[in-house]
C-alpha cells in the first residue's frame, strides 16, 4: 500500500455522470421503442394472466399487482397476485 | 402490507402547481413540496399532467418503474392503485406518472375528475404538476383544484405569465363556475431568487413581484445549486440533504398547512475559511 493511495481513491460519483448515466439508460429505452405505445402491452399482458389464473382460482382484478424495474441490461417485471384468503370462522 | 392503518380522514386537498411560462420550477417545486408534505406524515400523492413530455418520474427517481400511467388509468386499461408508484423513501409518498407516448387530449375531465375522486379517499393531498402553457393539459390540472401554487421567477415574462394564469384561475376552474363555491386559494411561490442580484437593482424584489400580482406570498426559494445536484440524482430536493431550497420549500410547505412561519429568504452557506482552504467533497 503506497502512502499516495489516497490520491488515487475513488471519488464518489459525481452527480452530473449520475444524470447522464440515468439519461441514457431511460433514452435507450425510450428510442428502441420508436416513441411508440410499447408499453402497451403489459395491460393486455395483465389481463391474459388474470384470465389465466381465474380457472384455478377466484381473483379480482384488484388481486395483480405488476411493477417492472428497467436496467440497462436487463429489466426485470415483477407479477404480484394475491390470492383470496381461506376465511376463518373466528377471523 | 395489505391494511394500511387509516388514523383520520384523509383531507383529499388538490393543489395545482402551475405557472403559465415553461423551465421556471413547476416540477422541481411539485416534487419538493410533496415530498416534504410526505415526510410531515400527510398521505401524498404527486400527479404528472405532461402528457407526452413526462418528467416528474424522473424528478422524483422513479423513471424506471413506470409500468402503468395516468392515461391508462384514465382509459380503463389499467386500475389507479396499479398505476400509483410508491416512492421508496418516504412511505406515505406516491408518485402518478403520465404517459410518454400519448396526446394530451386523452386527458378528458370525466377522466381527471374520476381519478381525483378515488384519489380524495386516500390521500390529504394531491398535487398536479401542470405542464407549460394555458391549453388543454394545463386546463386540466387546474380545473379540479381548491388550491393554486403559482410559480414565479422575478422576470418579467414569467411574471407576465403567471398574471395570465391567475386569471384562468378565477375563471376557467370548476370552482369559478360552481356557483357560491369559495374561490381557489391562489398563491405565488416564487423561484430561483437571488438575493445579491436584487440587492445591486438587476432583480425585481419580493415585493415588486406581489404588487403585480396582488396575490398572497407562499415562499421564496433562492436561486440553489442543490436544484440540479437534486434533480441529476433523481431526488426531491426537500429529501436531498440541507440547503438554503430545501429549507425554503420546507417552510412553504408549513404554509400550505395551515401553519404560521415568519417570512425569509433563506440564503446559502458561504463555506468557512477551513473549508474553502481545504475542498470539500462535492
Amino acid at each position: 500500500m503506497s502512502l499516495f493511495d489516497f490520491v488515487r481513491r475513488k471519488a464518489p460519483p459525481k452527480s452530473a455522470q449520475t444524470a447522464k448515466d440515468r439519461l441514457q439508460i431511460l433514452l435507450a429505452h425510450e428510442r428502441s421503442s420508436s416513441g411508440t405505445a410499447e408499453a402497451d402491452y403489459l395491460p393486455m399482458l395483465q389481463r391474459d394472466i388474470v384470465a389465466a389464473i381465474r380457472k384455478h382460482v377466484p381473483i379480482g382484478d384488484k388481486d395483480v399487482e405488476v411493477r417492472m424495474e428497467r436496467g440497462d441490461q436487463m429489466s426485470s417485471l415483477e407479477i404480484n397476485i394475491e390470492l383470496p384468503a381461506v376465511k376463518s370462522k373466528t377471523g | 402490507m395489505t391494511t394500511e392503518p387509516k388514523t383520520n380522514p384523509p383531507l383529499g386537498r388538490i393543489i395545482v402547481i402551475t405557472s403559465g411560462k415553461g423551465g421556471v420550477g413547476k416540477t422541481t417545486s411539485s416534487a419538493a413540496i410533496s415530498a416534504a408534505l410526505a415526510k410531515k406524515g400527510f398521505r401524498t400523492v404527486v400527479i404528472d399532467f405532461d402528457v407526452g413530455l413526462r418528467n416528474l418520474d424522473m424528478t422524483m427517481g422513479c423513471e424506471r418503474r413506470v409500468v402503468f400511467d395516468f392515461i391508462n388509468v384514465i382509459q380503463g386499461d389499467a386500475k389507479l392503485k396499479q398505476a400509483l408508484i410508491k416512492d421508496k423513501r418516504v412511505d406515505t409518498l406516491s408518485i402518478l406518472p403520465t404517459s410518454q407516448t400519448r396526446d394530451k387530449d386523452a386527458l378528458t375531465k370525466e377522466g381527471v375528475e374520476k381519478v381525483l375522486t378515488e384519489l380524495k379517499a386516500d390521500f390529504d393531498y394531491i398535487i398536479c404538476d401542470s405542464p407549460a402553457g394555458i391549453e388543454h393539459g394545463a386546463q386540466m390540472a387546474m380545473y379540479f383544484a381548491d388550491e393554486a401554487v403559482v410559480v414565479t421567477n422575478p422576470e418579467v415574462s414569467s411574471v407576465r405569465d403567471s398574471d395570465r394564469v391567475l386569471g384562468l384561475l378565477s375563471s376557467q376552474t370548476r370552482r369559478a363556475e360552481t356557483e357560491g363555491a369559495e374561490p381557489i386559494k391562489a398563491q405565488v411561490l416564487i423561484t430561483r431568487y437571488d438575493q445579491e442580484r436584487v440587492e445591486k437593482g438587476e432583480m425585481m424584489t419580493v415585493e415588486d413581484v406581489l404588487e403585480i400580482l396582488a396575490v398572497p406570498l407562499l415562499g421564496v426559494v433562492p436561486e440553489s445549486k442543490a436544484i440540479l445536484k437534486a434533480s441529476n440524482v433523481g431526488t426531491p430536493v426537500t429529501l436531498d440533504g440541507p440547503s438554503a431550497a430545501a429549507e425554503a420549500y420546507q417552510d412553504a410547505v408549513s404554509r400550505l398547512t395551515g401553519e404560521t412561519v415568519e417570512m425569509r429568504i433563506p440564503g446559502e452557506r458561504r463555506p468557512g475559511l477551513l473549508q474553502r482552504l481545504f475542498g470539500r467533497a462535492s
